[in-house]
């Protein structure tokens, strides 16, 4: 199996406080990883170092077996095919459709025929075909965090990063989302690390889990280890839901 | 109170015969106003932006002197671009003064830290999560700029929209460097001055009318534009 992203020794200091602290950690392609923690933990703040959107403030992020010591970016190529769905879903003041084909418009992707009816297609999927041509700033939360996955996937980036895509949705909406992901890995090739406060959802999603607390990585198993026999205390702790999050 | 009767039986002539005077003053009007507000853009649009993205050492003072110039009497501008282009000063041999290029030059300085500064906060008030949301679907930094603009493009027009209302209904800066030649410099204010002085109130009176139908439009337009973009 091979490698997507490959951490060493990765600290990301704010303010002179320490945010971050991993000595290493691997994300396979392929799989979907699920990212546990309590509020505050780095979980954002890693997605943000994974997506080459902030310098880690020492370490080396290898990306597709390239290594990024000390803050060098990956190209541009490489940097589009990672993209992230933000904890706070970021539309533009645009229809629903405008910002779905942002992406293939900034890549200078040509719409053709066929491109327009797939992307009908994942609008239909996701629940979105008839209100696409309203404003995007003017959709319920639930409506909003699907056109962010709708454009997040429609350029078929090869990691896929999603903090907290279901948070504060209804049932509905989280498995039409849910659906989604796992649609979406079945391409090959593709990885996705998602951030989630719902342990049923990593349960029922994650291929592996990790959990991250005050910036470290306490424990990454495969999905059944990490819930049924976690090895560190402090993950049964999480698990309990004594660790306030 | 005859005379203003009189004065608006005049006006109201005058408008309808489509007098060639008036269509001349309301077209040097439109005509300098009009590319002063594209020279004012011209800059503003990409320092406004700059300025609202940008984060360097001299920033402050910067915004600073668009706020100040936002609030700059105009005729003390004028009084500027008289002195630039007057014999003695540095542009003289151009001999632009009273001409409307000397006009457009002053309503350009008059309209810029309006226009800039106007776009500066829309640019500000872009929201920074969407900018982080833009960087990680990978905008490269021209279309990021290109997007951020769109985003503010309420902002902006209201800008524009503030930069040519402040510019058309100007009077101190166009008179002292316009000098209201007739049938070259002068523009819809200084016509009405000058009549009103002389005791010519239809003139004066219908100047005035199409100059509150100038203003109203615009006003008009901009809301019309920003309950679009709230609907
Ligand atoms: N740009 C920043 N400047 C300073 N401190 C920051 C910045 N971004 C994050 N932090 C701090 O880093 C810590 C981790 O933040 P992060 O957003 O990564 O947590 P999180 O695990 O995603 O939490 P949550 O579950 O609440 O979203 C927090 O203490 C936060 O205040
Ligand atoms: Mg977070």
């Amino acid at each position: 199996m091979s490698i997507t992203y490959k951490l060493e020794n990765i600290s990301k200091i704010y303010d002179g406080k320490q945010i971050l602290n991993i000595k290493e950690l691997e994300f396979k392609t392929g799989e979907i990883f699920g990212l546990v923690g309590p509020s505050g933990a780095g979980k954002s703040t890693l997605l943000r170092l994974l997506n080459f959107l902030e310098k880690p403030s020492s370490g080396r992020i290898k990306y597709n077996g390239n290594g990024y010591l000390d803050g060098t970016l990956p190209d541009l190529d490489q940097r589009r095919s990672i993209t992230t769905v933000l904890q706070r879903s970021a539309l533009l003041h645009q229809s629903v459709w405008k910002n779905v084909i942002f992406p293939l418009e900034i890549r200078d992707i040509k719409i053709t025929k066929a491109k327009s009816s797939e992307i009908e297609e994942l609008l239909q999927y996701l629940g979105l075909y008839e209100i696409k041509d309203q404003r995007a700033d003017k959709l319920s939360g639930g409506e909003a965090q699907r056109v962010a996955m709708a454009r997040a996937v429609v350029f078929e980036p090869d990691v896929l990063l999603l903090d907290e895509p279901t948070s504060n949705l209804d049932p509905s909406n989280i498995s039409i989302i849910e659906k989604m992901i796992q649609r979406y890995i079945k391409k090959a090739g593709k990885t996705i690390i998602m951030v989630t406060h719902n342990i049923m959802q990593a349960k029922r999603l994650a291929d592996r889990v990790g959990l991250i607390y005050e910036g470290e990585m306490i424990e990454v198993a495969e999905k059944n280890k990490f819930f049924n026999n976690p090895e560190r205390n402090l993950t049964e702790k999480f698990l309990d839901g004594e660790l306030i999050y | 109170m005859d005379t203003l009767i009189e004065g608006f039986q005049e006006a109201l002539k005058l408008l309808i015969s489509l007098d060639r005077e008036v269509l001349q003053i309301i077209a040097v009007s439109l005509r300098v106003s009009g590319t002063a507000l594209v020279f004012s853009v011209l800059i503003g649009l990409p320092l406004g932006t700059f300025l609202g993205l940008a984060n360097f050492p001299g920033k402050k003072i910067i915004t600073a002197f668009l706020y100040t110039g936002m609030g700059f009497p105009p005729v003390v501008v004028g009084l500027f671009v008289f002195i630039i282009f007057s014999n003695a000063g540095p542009l003289g041999d151009l001999n632009w003064l009273f001409t409307t290029r000397a006009i457009v030059v002053a309503q350009t300085v008059i309209a810029l830290p309006l226009v800039a500064g106007f776009i500066m906060t829309a640019v500000m008030g872009v929201d920074k999560n969407l900018l982080l949301q833009l960087r990680s679907l990978g905008v490269t930094r021209v279309q990021m700029i290109w997007t951020i603009i769109k985003e503010a493009r309420l902002g902006a027009l209201i800008a524009i929209i503030a930069g040519f209302g402040a510019v058309i209904s100007e009077v101190g800066a166009v008179m002292l460097v316009g000098g209201n030649i007739q049938g070259k410099t002068r523009v819809l204010t200084t016509a009405i001055m000058l009549e009103t002085r002389q005791g010519r109130f239809g003139l004066a009176i219908a100047l005035g009318l199409i100059l509150l139908v100038i203003t109203f439009i615009i006003n008009i337009f901009m809301l019309n534009l920003q309950e679009k973009e709230r609907s």
